[in-house]
């Protein structure tokens, strides 16, 4: 077990690496860092001064290796567009981003799992025809588009609802939270589901897929003729062993929702990190693009290593092979 | 607009007995009792014809929604190609626009303009037009960036799998490091980086590889993971030896002998990488990352009407947003009906 | 004399295709008393398995049964609804597929499955049931049951897999063992260990078999009769002595021609030439015509009936004409 988490901790580290690599690329040969810094009629004398000063002319793995410094102390530069410490306007973003992903997350799974079951299980019913066309149409459409729709059926329409921003938020620390407010709940309604309508569309596709080939194994044959219940084969043999499998695809589904975020945000105007991402990118703002670039892959991998520990422990198979190995 | 995990099937296993194999026409006599014909029934067209009475062709007929949306795709296909012969107006031609003529809603509509049947945006310009050559645009874009997609991928994944050792690691390793992240995310970053490093140039034709690029290399990885699993297969095999010993020349034998054998799942990739290239162009677009509003396509147009949808000017993002969700439906569907038809489990 | 467990009369099974319908068991009758065994053997897609599935009621949509009755004591049951089906099988009809290793849920352990089996039949409580599982277990012959109830399959070899899959199929004691190639994925070392218990284990309880194989070896020592099945239908069927050693139906005598023994002197094997016909060309008359040696008009036209020959009955023109001449 150990060696398994020593191996998969050293690939991450690689994917890491090489990601940091992209991103010091970026922030140093894309654009000029001096020239972005400066105004127009600074001398060149200065300029050349600045270069200096910034250690700019410092042999390229020097820079690199100071930029993973920077990086591991959260230092990210300062931002061309806002003359802001990067880091500063992130922990400013992440909140808003991160409780919208976990209420996206909620929404995909709660749902997502239970139709991909009944789907799998009452194939030719109605219900399972409306499941389907749902999830259809949640993965062929854009997320921007069904946002927009939702926007307009529930806000210029019905009024039920808020067409953009987080609502009021409480602060706690540094963080500030819109689920101990009304509206903040409210404001979070549409965007969770615009967000999470994909992945949830995901999900049951896969969970449902999963459950129709566990259901033709010999397992589940046999089960059968040995006259254990439908209850019983659905809900006992064949959902644990369509979840265990199923279980990690999905936790790295999840991890994608920070990316799908960007998206979502932009359509709400939600200020989080996926809305501060899309201005960087609009205005060429490397430094806020590299550190966002960082910061999601850094989440990424940490959730692939995560959810392969996890899959290692659940499935009896794995398990015990490595215990005797 | 994640890549879909490979080969899960998504529908139903269906109880075929018969597979495509010549003997299944022969049947002289029907179990239930008399005999269906005295000849055998052969496939009663010539060879060249044949083809339609083949399983594939038989699924496609059997279900309406295939076909619908197989003859949607067609029709919308060949109304966006023929954008500058059928559309009212030129939606380009900046000099023709008026900004009287902005906000006008429906024709059908009070204070609608016959001229306009689905009205103008904010700048004059025809909506109907504007869909028909950003459908264009957007056609093009998905078609060019899914071809070099194909390209990149099958090339990559045939290298891959023929060469083996350190070209396989390198390949197969940039692949798992791209597919940590979602398509969308690599395809924005491409496209930001080369519009950082573009800035400075004035290229407007430029932001159509822009675009190609970015989302031609952002789904690349598909391709070529799943070529390389064929060739190491068909590596292997007797007549790719053989053909080694003959001296042809490896580019030779991965593009003439293996490569053959990987259309079927390429083609399929292709489609449903089809669906996704739209998407992911209309929200690269929608983002503002993508074609501007001077040559718009439909994601750019749904930005622009989105900013008039509180001020009641619907028609600006209804109709974009119709279309749009129309021709990914389609292409979805048809994606999904091949992916099902040609996977030979569910046969 | 007593009632036979199982009585099948002419069964038919289909399958609903693009172009009609696709007969894979044709007609099929036959009875087996308790406590016997009856072998049924057969090429691949001769309808042995279809025909062990469709006395079991677990044929797979949109295969199903078009003609005939089974009967289970005296009682049908292929008209039973699904639910009182389901409480037949396990308790009164136990089956046991062909590799023990998918037939048993790799994330449950072994003992739990069987302790599930026994509860669901029967109102024994949790302890009692585990009692009654560890007992099997150990009849099967697994060393230490005790201890190792609580593994998991992929912990077992194949055989003893086998052996917890036989313990399953009969934990909740059914009158009727179907055995579907009970051996074909094991070890040939392991095979007669695994026969040699069915056949203790089924013998104690007075269980009546039905082993379905293509191993005419494992009939010939398992098996008190024989059915041989050809294109969906029975060819012959009989006491396993007579089927072997004295066969009536061309087709039973080719299958023990290619059987090489050690008595055997002939420099090559004896093949029946041709194969078995696809179910959608299925000859007229006799389905084995096309490959008889012995075929003439008749068989051509008409199909035979199962005539008797000896303690055995085979359906040939044959042996009509023989009996007809013979007598």
């Amino acid at each position: 077990m150990l060696a398994f988490a020593i191996r998969r901790l050293f690939e991450a580290l690689l994917v890491m690496i090489t990601v940091a690599l992209l991103a010091f690329v970026l922030f140093r040969y894309v654009g000029d860092p001096v020239n972005q810094m400066v105004g127009q009629d600074t001398s060149l004398e200065d300029r050349l001064k600045l270069r200096h000063e910034l250690g700019l002319d410092d042999p390229v793995l020097v820079q690199f290796a100071r930029f993973i410094a920077n990086a591991a102390t959260l230092n990210f530069g300062i931002s061309y567009q806002m003359k802001q410490p990067v880091i500063s306007i992130i922990s400013d973003r992440l909140p808003a981003t991160i409780e919208l992903a976990l209420a996206a997350a909620l929404i995909a799974v709660a749902l997502g799992i239970p139709m991909g079951v009944y789907t799998g299980i009452h194939r030719d019913s109605w219900l399972s025809k409306v499941f389907l066309t749902v999830s259809l149409v949640g993965i062929s459409l854009p997320t921007f588009l069904i946002g927009i729709l939702l926007i307009y059926v529930f806000s210029v329409w019905l009024h039920l609802l808020p067409t953009f921003g987080r609502g009021e938020v409480v602060s706690i620390g540094f963080w500030r939270t819109g689920l101990l407010t009304v509206s903040g709940l409210k404001a979070l309604i549409l965007p969770a589901i615009t967000l999470g309508l994909f992945q949830m569309t995901l999900v049951t596709r896969l969970v449902r897929a999963e459950m129709l080939e566990v259901l033709r194994t010999d397992y589940i044959k046999f089960a059968r003729a040995r006259g254990l219940s439908e209850r019983a084969i659905n809900f006992g043999h064949a959902l644990k062993n369509t979840l265990v499998p199923v279980i990690t695809v999905i936790g790295l589904q999840l991890g994608s929702i920070v990316a799908f975020a960007i998206i979502t945000e932009t359509v709400f105007q939600w200020p989080g990190m996926g809305l501060m991402f899309i201005q960087a990118v609009q205005h060429a703002d490397i430094p806020v693009m590299a550190a966002y670039l960082m910061l999601v892959a850094f989440l990424f991998v940490l959730i692939n290593f995560i959810v392969d520990l996890v899959y290692v422990r659940i499935d009896p198979r794995i398990r015990i092979l490595r215990r005797a190995a | 607009m994640s890549e879909h995990p490979p080969v899960i099937p998504q529908a139903e296993p269906k109880a075929r007995l018969s597979g495509t194999s010549p003997d299944e026409s022969d049947l002289t006599r029907s179990r239930i009792g008399a005999p269906l014909a005295s000849v055998s029934h052969r496939s009663v067209r010539d060879d060249g014809w044949r083809w339609l009475d083949s399983d594939l062709v038989y699924s496609f007929t059997r279900s309406k929604l295939v076909m619908a949306a197989a003859l949607l795709t067609v029709l919308m296909l060949g109304a966006a190609l023929l954008a500058p012969l059928i559309a009212p107006h030129d939606p380009y031609d900046l000099k023709s626009l008026s900004l009287l003529d902005a906000n006008t809603p429906p024709a059908w509509e009070q204070g609608g303009d016959a001229r306009f049947p689905l009205g103008t945006d904010d700048q004059g310009r025809d909506i109907l037009s504007t869909i028909l050559y950003g459908t264009r645009s957007s056609l093009l874009i998905s078609l060019t960036a899914v071809l070099l997609a194909t390209g990149l991928g099958v090339a990559l994944g045939l290298w891959a799998g023929y060469a083996g050792g350190r070209v396989d690691a390198v390949i197969m390793r940039a692949a798992d490091v791209q597919l940590t992240f979602p398509a969308i995310l690599t395809a924005l970053l491409i496209d930001g980086v080369m519009l950082a490093v573009v800035r400075n140039t004035t290229l407007e034709a430029g932001k159509f590889w822009v675009l190609v690029i970015s989302i031609g290399l952002a789904y690349w990885v598909q391709y070529a993971r799943t070529v390389r699993g064929v060739t190491l297969v068909e590596r292997n095999k007797e007549y790719v030896e053989a053909a080694r010993l003959i001296g042809l020349r490896p580019v030779k034998i991965m593009f003439q002998h293996i490569l053959p054998n990987v259309l079927g799942p390429v083609l399929v990739i292709a489609t449903i990488n089809l669906a996704l290239a739209i998407i992911t162009e209309a929200t690269l677009s929608f983002l503002g990352v993508g074609l501007p509003p001077t040559e718009p396509s439909l994601g750019t147009m749904i930005q622009i009407g989105n900013r008039y949808l509180f001020s009641g000017s619907w028609w600006m993002v209804a109709f974009p947003g119709f279309t749009l969700a129309l021709l990914a439906l389609a292409v979805n569907l048809l994606g999904d009906w091949l992916r099902d038809a040609l996977n030979p489990k569910l046969r | 004399m007593a009632e036979p467990v199982l009585s099948v009369r002419d069964l038919k099974v289909g399958f609903p295709i693009r172009r009609g319908t696709l007969v894979a068991v044709d007609g099929v009758s036959f009875d087996i008393a308790a406590g016997e065994v009856l072998g049924v053997v057969g090429e691949s897609g001769a309808g042995k398995s279809l025909t062990g599935a469709a006395v079991i009621g677990l044929i797979e949509p949109p295969g199903r049964i078009m003609a005939g009755t089974v009967q289970l004591s005296g009682r049908r049951i292929d008209d039973l609804s699904p639910e009182e089906m389901r409480k037949v099988r396990g308790r009164r009809i136990g089956m046991v597929f062909q590799d023990p290793l998918t037939s048993l849920n790799p994330l449950y352990r072994i003992g739990d499955q069987i302790v599930e089996t026994i509860r669901t039949h029967t109102g024994l409580s949790e302890r009692k049931a585990r009692e009654r599982a560890i007992a099997l277990l150990q009849e099967a012959g697994i060393p230490g049951a005790r201890a190792r109830i609580d593994s998991y399959p992929h912990e077992f070899s194949g055989g003893m897999r086998q052996r917890v899959v036989l313990a399953l199929a009969l934990c909740a004691e059914p009158d009727l063992l179907i055995a579907d190639e009970p051996t074909t994925a094991l070890d040939v070392s392991i095979q007669a260990q695994i026969i040699a218990l069915l056949k203790r284990l089924c013998r104690e309880r007075g269980t009546a078999v039905m082993l379905i194989t293509h191993d005419m070896g494992v009939i010939a020592e398992t098996a008190d009769r024989v059915a041989v099945m050809y294109a969906g239908r029975i060819a012959e069927i009989g006491p396993v002595r007579e089927v072997v050693q004295s066969p009536h139906h061309p087709y039973t005598k080719g299958l023990m021609g290619a059987i090489p023994t050690v008595a055997t002197q002939a420099e090559r094997l004896v093949q029946i030439p041709g194969s078995m016909p696809r179910l959608t060309a299925i000859p007229a008359g006799c389905a084995f015509h096309p490959r008889c040696p012995h075929a003439f008009d008749r068989c051509r036209r008409e199909r035979p009936e199962r005539m008797p020959a000896g303690a055995s009955e085979a359906a040939c023109w044959l042996v009509a004409e023989t009996a007809g001449a013979g007598a």
